[in-house]
């Protein structure tokens, strides 16, 4: 079986492809205002110290999600840097 | 009158709009039932008087976070003419979904495509005509920071207005939901709408490479914070102590003369209560004004967002951000500015927690309390250390109360936050937000300040005959009844009386302490080292640090929070809060035989 990724794991500099968000409603309608939504193509541009956030763009738009929400977000990290 | 609403999402620019719109004369509206504060302005527009109002930003009509509810309400309630959105062109493919969410309100609208300068140096191309067809509305470009295209969107605005004559309300009951809208959108953005897939790695990445470092962005922040403070309060503080020394001076040499035919009470009256209520407000100004300008370069400038960024980890933990804790950091220097600055938190129970901890930070005005204080009971050696003990207790304090109360003041909102690119402030958005922040002041807490005074010297001056401010005054016959709650403090009645001046401002608790002790304030010194020892000084610093702030403060929580009950409850915490350090420490030290 294979093994689900989330935001949550992709390390910086690594692109990858939204497959599915699996949060509350008002969470995910955020998400989606934001551009976080399946098929997005998103790239992790950096992970902050002790835990914190990440750094996440997606399109024109940059976001800082913190990880318990990047766990929600359920990616295919895609080969190749940021493109 | 006709009336137009404002809407858009977050960092769309649509504040900067709705100045270069509106000029400088907008005010804080009364909706009923709404509870956050609502700009508008009247303006001329077509020769009619429109009323503008600026919307909060919001992602999404449909959901319940404070500011969408706000928005929903307001159109729900409220009959306005025409709707003016504002998106960012580079972001159109998820902010159009809000645009199409509107539309189907039914209202007559008009969709402005704001910072079209940065948009086309991004490559973003967009077919701004067959926009406008297949959207079957009006769409203009332009920029609102630097003003290009903007007498266009005024003729615009004032045609849409002739077309539609009665205002209407929305009924968002017929909202449809977003997955209806998604064929639409796609089809619209295929069509009309081009974005260059390739990013090119811009200076704002590059910006961001050495702010966010992992090693030097913590740094890099607590010396920013540091620049900015040092700038706010170093022209801030100035300008603060230059005003109050010319009021006090046309105070000795103008009015008092003049009052000099007038019964002594009225006299005093006059000088000690409404002169210096209404000086107290105007002290205030300048340092609202540095500050604002200060945060809308924080602000402005993208940085802000970094902050939350760096700091989340940490206060993640205490059920805030990093917006709350910049405000933390800025109320070091006053209270009030970084209360009101916390109308950036744009979910109310943020905003509550974090009103609740900033009265907590040791002001300049409780610094010169504590420097006579340290200076006249404690040896050069020990000072600093007594005075950075206090520092430490003032964080505690403020730690303490996020960590009991953040369960209360939970947030429901996704904290989800956009980091804009780096932007270059311009001087005008510097100076909108503190010249607008210092007209709600005085609209909003200046009554209630001038009250406070007044009431402070009825107390002190009243019955006549009595030494103002002495045992027999109201304040005394006040403070003996407080005896038994100040006595396991070591604090003595005629001190507590000092700290009922304090409640109005802590800068006059030395002047209300040489008053009560009829002496000097350069013989003040020598009365408290005789009256007090070290023990009992130090207890009633903690409790001149953890206590009301000051009036000012006071006015500024009922104003932002909009709630008495909120402002009692402050009140009340830090008092309770307080009293209980205070005994702790004072009763701690006599059983260790200090």
């Amino acid at each position: 079986m294979l093994q689900r990724t989330t935001l949550e794991q992709i390390i910086p500099g690594q692109c990858a492809v939204i497959q599915g968000i699996s949060a509350g409603r008002e969470l995910s309608r955020r998400m989606i205002a934001l551009g976080l939504r399946p098929g997005s193509q998103l790239l992790v541009l950096r992970r902050a110290a002790l835990h914190g956030p990440l750094q996440v763009r997606v399109g024109h738009t940059e976001i800082m999600i913190r990880r318990g929400e990047a766990a929600k977000i359920w990616v295919q990290p895609y080969p190749g840097g940021p493109t | 009158m006709k009336k137009i609403a404002l809407l858009g999402m977050p960092n769309t620019g649509k504040s900067t709009f709705f100045n270069r719109l509106t000029g400088s004369i907008a005010k804080v509206g009364n909706w009923p039932g709404i509870t956050v504060d609502l700009l508008s302005a009247k303006i001329l527009l077509g020769g009619d008087m429109v009323e503008v109002v600026d919307l909060p930003g919001i992602y999404n009509l449909h959901g319940f976070s404070d500011d969408e509810q706000v928005v929903r309400q307001f159109l729900e309630e409220q009959p306005v003419n025409a709707l003016v959105v504002i998106a960012n062109p580079t972001q159109l493919d998820r902010q159009l979904a809000l645009v199409l969410q509107l539309r189907s309100l039914g209202l007559p609208m008009i969709l402005l495509l704001n910072m079209s300068d940065e948009a086309r140096r991004l490559g973003v191309h967009i077919d701004v005509p067959g926009l406008a067809r297949a959207l079957r509305m009006p769409v203009a470009e332009l920029s609102a920071k630097y003003g290009q295209g903007f007498p266009q969107v005024r003729h615009q605005m004032e045609q849409i207005l002739r077309q539609q004559g009665t205002p209407r309300a929305a009924q968002t009951g017929v909202l449809q939901e977003d997955d209806a809208l998604g064929q639409e959108l796609n089809t619209l953005l295929r069509q009309h709408v081009t974005i260059p897939v390739q990013i090119k790695a811009g200076w704002s990445e590059r910006i961001d490479k050495l702010l966010l470092h992992p090693w030097l962005g913590l740094p890099l922040f607590f010396l920013a914070m540091l620049l900015l403070f040092e700038a706010v309060y170093g022209v801030g503080t100035p300008l603060q102590d230059a005003l109050g020394w010319t009021l006090d001076t046309v105070k000795t040499t103008w009015l008092a003369p003049a009052l000099a035919g007038f019964p002594p009470l009225l006299q005093n009256f006059l000088l000690s209560g409404i002169y210096d209520g209404v000086g107290t407000v105007l002290t205030f100004l300048p340092i609202i004004l540095v500050f604002f300008v200060g945060m809308s370069v924080v602000e402005d400038s993208g940085y802000l967002a970094r902050a939350a960024f760096l700091m989340d980890a940490l206060m993640s933990r205490l059920g805030l951000d990093g917006r709350a804790f910049v405000m933390q950091l800025m109320g070091f220097g006053c209270n009030v500015p970084a209360i009101m600055g916390t109308r950036i938190m744009r979910s109310r129970s943020a905003r509550l927690l974090s009103m609740l901890i900033i009265p907590f930070s040791l002001c300049s005005a409780r610094l010169q309390v504590f420097l006579f204080f340290t200076s006249v009971l404690f040896s050069p050696r020990t000072a600093p250390l007594v005075l950075f003990s206090l520092y430490v207790m003032s964080l505690l304090a403020a730690l303490l109360t996020a960590l009991v109360w953040k369960r209360r003041f939970s947030s429901y909102e996704p904290m989800l936050l956009e980091m804009p690119p780096y932007r270059l402030p311009t001087l005008r958005q510097m100076f909108s937000q503190g010249w607008q922040q210092s007209r709600h002041f005085l609209a909003g807490a200046s009554g209630f300040i001038v009250l406070g005074v007044v009431a402070v010297w009825a107390l002190t001056h009243f019955p006549t005959g009595v030494t103002p401010a002495g045992p027999d005054t109201l304040a005394g016959i006040l403070a003996s009844w407080l005896e038994p709650v100040f006595q396991p403090l070591g604090i003595d009645k005629l001190l507590s009386i000092a700290l009922l001046f304090g409640f109005v401002a802590k800068e006059i608790v030395i002047g209300a302490l040489a008053v009560i002790f009829g002496s000097s304030n350069e013989a003040l010194g020598g009365i408290i080292s005789a009256r007090m020892d070290w023990v009992q000084a130090y207890g009633f610093m903690l409790f001149t640090l953890i206590y009301t702030p000051c009036l000012a403060t006071v006015a500024a929580l009922q104003r932002e929070s909009r709630s008495w009950g909120f402002t009692s409850f402050s009140l009340l915490w830090s008092l309770g809060l307080a009293w209980i350090t205070s005994f702790l420490f004072y009763q701690g030290a006599r059983a260790l035989g200090l």
